[in-house]
């Protein structure tokens, strides 16, 4: 099957910086993965690179077989910024029903969506009133709302209480199984293990893509955490080396 | 290498009208400005009336308060609509909902244009409420069609829409949003005519005052007061205006950037 992603040496510069460096990856369709990476490591870039906004210096990024960000795509792809993107001075159904209209759905999607984020009882609150959670999940509904092919979220589990957290995973999984591609990022290590692929990000260069199983397998480490923590050593001395 | 083009502005009705619905859900939602976007234009003008009530005319003149008045009812909107938009729109910068917009079917001059509908309505409301007061209450004497000064004050509120939308570009805190209202406006507020009629003015204080369009709007309404009938020259100065407004959009489009570091 033809991957749902591909990038071929994506390089970025943010000023004098260089964010991403030579990244070279692909994504299968209909899996959970996992993007994880210390912060600042240029998750975000990549994520933003992803959904076409972002300036790149060079190298290939297609997105279901297309130019990231080309007008096409833009029906089919969703994006959730790291910081919640909703109008605060809205209810989160009229900001459900904003997105849908801008997908070309109606109040019925809109409506399940945000059941679908749990908030329906806060539905008809202003954005502005909701704890950070809350926020973060109304941001995640106005993507869900247009149904899209490939989900691409910057850190949606961030402050959310652990039962949420694992409420919102088994979506991400319902959603993959129904043949949406997720690109999840989080700097998270017991997100990691929910992942089905993994890709490790650390100084804008990849230092794994492999599945969890794999990654303990080759490091030897139970624990996704340790094994990162491996992978940097070994990487460390290969450099010195 | 192959990067996406940004895409041609291409224009959808559809999701111009909802992003025109949004924006003004997000005005209803707060009261106080819907508040002083009715009244506070009625209100100012009945300070002026008062300043100049007691203050007799030059005889065979338009009182001052019928001059002043009615060039009021253009600048009004001009400066109310500039100050929500540029605001509106930086908030749609700062909040990230303006890169969301952008990953998303909608296209820029939607997002503009949706700006612009939505804030139009608004101030074709306040114009509405304004020009009833002033002709009502404080006895404004308009030679022409009040509603040629309708037309003309929300032609200039579109002007301060379009203005407010590219300076928004400019600004990266509200802080320097809410300063470019002096920049933009002052200066075409003195150039306008109102103080100094233009032919009095230095020739190239003339020359500026020639390529600001709120002369053009003021020009307009003193066309209006001079005459029963709409004249050719109204018409001109009101075409200046909607061109200065397109332009204005058309700038700001290029300034929506859909790839940014």
């Amino acid at each position: 099957m033809d991957p749902a992603v591909r990038v071929t040496d994506l390089v970025v510069d943010r000023g004098p910086r260089r964010v991403l460096d030579k990244l070279t990856f692909a994504v299968a369709p209909g899996q959970v993965t996992g993007l994880l990476g210390p912060s600042g490591s240029g998750k975000t870039t990549l994520l933003r690179a992803l959904v076409g906004v972002q300036k790149v210096r060079s190298g290939e990024v297609t997105v279901l077989g297309l130019a990231a960000g080309s007008p096409p795509l833009r029906a089919r792809v969703g994006y959730v910024t790291q910081s919640p993107s909703v109008y605060a001075d809205l209810s989160v159904r009229e900001n459900a029903r904003y997105f849908a209209a801008l997908y070309g759905r109606g109040a019925h999607e809109a409506d399940a969506a945000v059941a679908a984020v749990g908030l329906s009882d806060a539905a008809s609150r202003l954005v502005t009133g909701l704890s950070g959670g809350q926020k973060a999940r109304a941001s995640l509904a106005c993507a869900l709302v247009g149904d899209p092919d490939l989900l691409v979220l910057d850190e949606p589990t961030v402050g959310l209480d652990p039962v949420l957290r694992v409420e919102l995973w088994d979506r991400f999984h319902a959603l993959a199984d129904s043949g949406t591609t997720l690109i999840v990022s989080s700097h998270v290590m017991d997100e990691a293990a929910r992942c089905d692929r993994l890709l490790l990000l650390r100084d804008g260069a990849l230092l794994a893509d492999s599945t969890p199983a794999e990654l303990r397998a080759d490091t030897g480490a139970d624990d996704l955490e340790e094994a990162f923590l491996q992978l940097i050593r070994t990487r460390g001395q290969e450099v010195a080396a | 290498m192959t990067l996406a083009r940004s895409a041609p502005t291409h224009l959808s009705p559809r999701l111009t009208a909802a992003t025109a619905r949004r924006v003004l859900r997000q005005v209803a939602h707060d009261h106080r400005t819907v508040a002083m976007m009715l009244v506070l234009p009625s209100g100012l003008l009945g300070l002026l009336y008062l300043l100049w009530k007691d203050v007799p005319a030059v005889p065979g003149q338009p009182g001052i308060f019928d001059h002043v008045g009615l060039t009021m009812l253009g600048i009004f909107p001009f400066v109310v609509m500039f100050l929500v938009t540029s605001i509106a729109m930086l908030r749609e910068r700062t909040s990230g909902t303006l890169e969301r917009l952008l990953t998303t079917p909608l296209g820029r001059l939607d997002l503009l244009l949706g700006y612009g509908a939505a804030f139009g309505l608004a101030a074709t409301l306040q114009a509405v409420v304004t020009v009833t007061i002033a002709t009502t209450v404080y006895g404004l004497d308009v030679t022409g069609s009040i509603w040629l000064v309708v037309l003309i004050a929300v032609v200039d509120a579109a002007l301060g829409v379009a203005l407010g939308l590219l300076a928004s570009a400019f600004a990266r805190t509200e802080f320097q949003a809410v300063q470019f209202m002096p920049v933009i406006v002052l200066p075409q507020f003195f150039l306008c005519g109102l103080l100094v009629p233009v032919d009095q003015m230095a020739g190239w204080l003339q020359a500026i005052s020639h390529v600001l369009p709120l002369t053009y709007a003021v020009d307009a309404l003193q066309e209006v007061g001079a005459h029963t009938t709409a004249t050719g020259r109204m018409w001109i100065d009101v075409a200046v205006v909607a061109g200065a407004t397109l332009l204005a959009l058309a700038l700001a489009a290029a300034t929506l950037r859909r790839r940014t570091d």
